[in-house]
């Protein structure tokens, strides 16, 4: 672990998660200090959107417990058998992803509201805030996203790089503790993607708590400070940019990188 | 609601139900069949490029699909008797109302059918030197006919539902033989309810196996 | 052969008139308890918990199936007997025709909210809104604009559906010809107008309708059926 000495801003424990018989998720620990920007790797099945959408509680965890700011989320009971079972109330986890925020690969913007609107919506909604004071702030925020002049434009009107943009600007306006972003470039045309990106590395050189799952090997490269290649459902290695990506030891993380060989450091 | 479920009145005359249901089924088996074999000449009518059939198929659907049913049956009971030198009974001005409507109805459904057809079918019957006639026939009606069904069988569960309007002109089916049950045994709760149940366990399964079917065809598409 | 002779009915054209009001006063009515209804069966149909989606299906499956003119009668006869108040041709027929609109305005609901794609309601929550916040401000906003043909649509089958109250001597539009039919001895006449009638305000109201369908066309948003 790089984080020994910072206390974790997340901490997870044994996390699992079944869809019906499918076990998707078996068992994963990680530690995410303030600060970490931890690309996630891993070949599409493996399980890495899942764990991604397990932290802000998009999926509900099987088994496993989840810590955030040193808080277990969930109420732990001793089911029989001695094991744990834990049962979440919606009324937490409305409250934990209002601290944990998420950019979709579908961007997933709402087509009835402009690009304003959408930043504006969770501030009026869920924080309460006065119409112009949110005004104010979401136009703040779509400036540091670079599109202050598309703020009364509705999604349909805009690019799928600009509409990331927007994503991600309504994600950042409620100021999370911590970033979730589910392969943010994925729906991308390929000349649009660099604009995304170029976003990201911005929010990185804020010190933001960032995860990011992403097929971009060289992206995550220079983005990340903790590099995990999931397949199977668990952690398959782990490491500095430099082990995993360049150095990696383990046979399928070394099978998975030679296939994404296009990318350069 | 300390009502005495009582439907031993209801069951001591099993005749009378059994008349109306047969007055039902009468009634729905001639307007099932007149309205769809009518809605299918009415749906090609739609279809078709010479304004003289194109302009009164139209006409037909729009006003029978724009005015109520009940009227219709109320005009051909009370008004077409003054136009015609012979008698109609509620079983012909029932029949008629809503097997013309149910035509106009049905006729959107084949004419939709056949449009949802890609041209590509046309141009390959055409190709193998089919006369329009049989290109409808042998290649379009079938494939459309697969479409439509979950909307026919629709349209026939609405068929059913509307046959109980034939008791508006005294008609001798399930509704008219409840509403006789009610008034002879004073007991309109159950008799009304015994008829709404027979209604709903003949209709519900119906309904249910039309969702399957689109669920089917939706598959299968 | 027949002479037509159509100044009985224009002289008694109040009588028809007064029919026409009521018979709008019903529809009205029926639409203004039938949709807030039909939203609340719908999502309590959609609701995860049996207890509140079995019964909901079950009101809305009975009301679309069973032919309406039964269930107006069982409210009329039946149901004051039940509960022992009076019940007058309106009550019975606004009470009808409201749960039976509501079945099918249910259905419309229904279909417009599951339509609308699962990332809408994912980023809503994903932004820490409850399930009722993402379903006033994000779902419905954009299902209502869905469902908007396919909920007029409803509104007219409902208008042409409430002739069966004459049936239980509620004065609406048909009632009303009936009674003129009788005292002129002209139905061919009344009725004929009557039937025009009816078909000038629906055929109108469907244009409106297929007018907004053509534009949600054009705007790219599909009709819900």
């Amino acid at each position: 672990m790089t984080s020994d000495t910072a206390l974790p801003l997340l901490r997870v424990t044994g996390l699992r998660k079944h869809f019906g018989r499918d076990e998707i998720i078996r068992g994963i620990d990680l530690d995410v200090a303030p600060g970490d920007r931890i690309a996630i790797l891993g070949a599409s099945g493996s399980g890495k959107s899942t764990l991604l959408r397990c932290l802000n509680f998009m999926e509900r965890p099987t088994a496993g417990r989840i810590v955030l700011g040193g808080k277990v989320i969930g109420t732990e009971r001793s089911g029989h058998d001695g094991k744990i079972e834990v049962s979440y109330s919606e009324s937490e986890l409305t409250r934990v992803r209002q601290r944990v925020g998420m950019v979709f690969q579908q961007f997933n913007l709402f087509p009835h509201m402009t690009a304003l609107g959408n930043v504006m919506e969770g501030l009026r909604t869920v924080k309460g805030m006065a119409r112009d004071a949110a005004a104010a702030k979401a136009q703040g925020q779509l400036a540091r996203v670079g599109l202050e002049d598309k703020a009364d434009v509705y999604p349909s009107r805009l690019s799928g790089g600009q509409k990331q943009r927007v994503a991600i600007a309504r994600a950042l306006a409620m100021e999370p503790e911590l970033l979730l972003f589910d392969e943010p470039t994925s729906a991308l045309d390929p000349e649009l993607v660099g604009e995304v990106l170029r976003t990201i590395r911005t929010l990185a050189e804020e010190g933001r708590t960032m995860l990011l799952v992403t097929h971009e090997v060289g992206f995550a490269y220079h983005f990340a400070n903790r590099v995990l290649f999931i397949a199977d459902g668990v952690i398959h290695e782990q490491g500095s940019p430099d082990e995993v990506l360049k150095h990696p030891q383990q046979a399928r993380t070394q099978a998975f990188l030679a296939r994404h060989n296009e990318f350069q450091f | 609601m300390n009502h005495n479920w009582n439907f031993d009145a209801v069951w001591a005359n099993p005749e009378a139900l059994l008349a109306g249901a047969a007055g039902t089924l009468r009634i729905f088996t001639i307007c099932l069949v007149l309205g769809l074999s009518l809605g299918l000449l009415v749906g090609l009518g739609r279809y078709s490029v010479r304004q003289w059939i194109y302009l009164p198929a139209s006409a037909f659907v729009e006003f029978f699909r724009n005015t109520p049913v009940l009227v219709q049956i109320l005009w051909f009971y009370f008004a077409l008797p003054m136009l015609v030198p012979f008698e109609i009974s509620p079983l012909m001005a029932a029949a008629l109302g809503i097997s013309l409507n149910s035509a106009a109805f049905s006729g959107e459904i084949f004419r939709g059918g056949i449009q949802s057809l890609e041209r590509s079918q046309w141009e390959g019957a055409q190709a193998l030197g089919m006369t329009d006639a049989q290109a409808m026939r042998r290649i379009i009606l079938p494939q459309a006919i697969k479409r439509m069904l979950p909307a026919l069988t629709n349209r026939a569960i609405e068929i059913f539902k509307m046959s109980t309007l034939a008791s508006a002109v005294a008609y001798v089916e399930l509704l008219q033989q409840g509403k006789l049950i009610a008034s002879i045994n004073y007991n309109p709760i159950e008799a009304y309810t015994v008829i709404a149940l027979i209604f709903f366990a003949f209709l519900y399964p119906l309904v249910q196996a039309t969702y399957v079917l689109e669920r089917k065809l939706r598959q299968g598409d | 052969m027949y002479q037509w002779d159509f100044t009985p009915v224009l002289a008694n054209s109040g009588m028809l008139a007064a029919g026409l009001a009521n018979t709008l006063k019903v529809t009205g009515t029926a639409l203004a308890l039938g949709v807030p209804f039909g939203l609340g069966l719908a999502l309590l149909r959609l609701s995860s918990w049996r207890a509140l989606s079995l019964p909901a299906g079950f009101i809305v499956e009975f009301f679309r199936t069973t032919p309406p003119l039964v269930q107006l009668f069982w409210f009329f006869f039946a149901l004051p007997i039940l509960i022992q108040v009076e019940m007058t041709p309106f009550v019975a027929a606004a009470l009808t025709f409201s749960i039976q609109s509501a079945a099918f305005f249910a259905e419309v609901f229904r279909a417009g909210i599951v339509s609308i794609e699962r990332g809408q309601s994912e980023a809503a929550r994903a932004l820490g809104m409850t399930g009722s916040q993402a379903m006033r401000r994000v779902i419905l906003p954009q299902a209502v604009k869905r469902m908007i043909p396919a909920f007029t649509e409803r509104a007219i089958e409902l208008m042409k559906t409430t002739t069966l109250v004459a049936t239980v001597s509620y004065a609406d539009l048909l009632f009303q010809a009936n009674e003129l039919a009788q005292k002129t001895f002209r139905p061919l006449e009344v009725f004929t107008v009557t039937a025009l009638i009816y078909f000038t305000v629906i055929y109108a109201a469907s244009l409106v309708v297929h007018r907004i369908e053509r534009r949600m066309a054009i705007s790219g948003e599909t009709t819900v059926h």
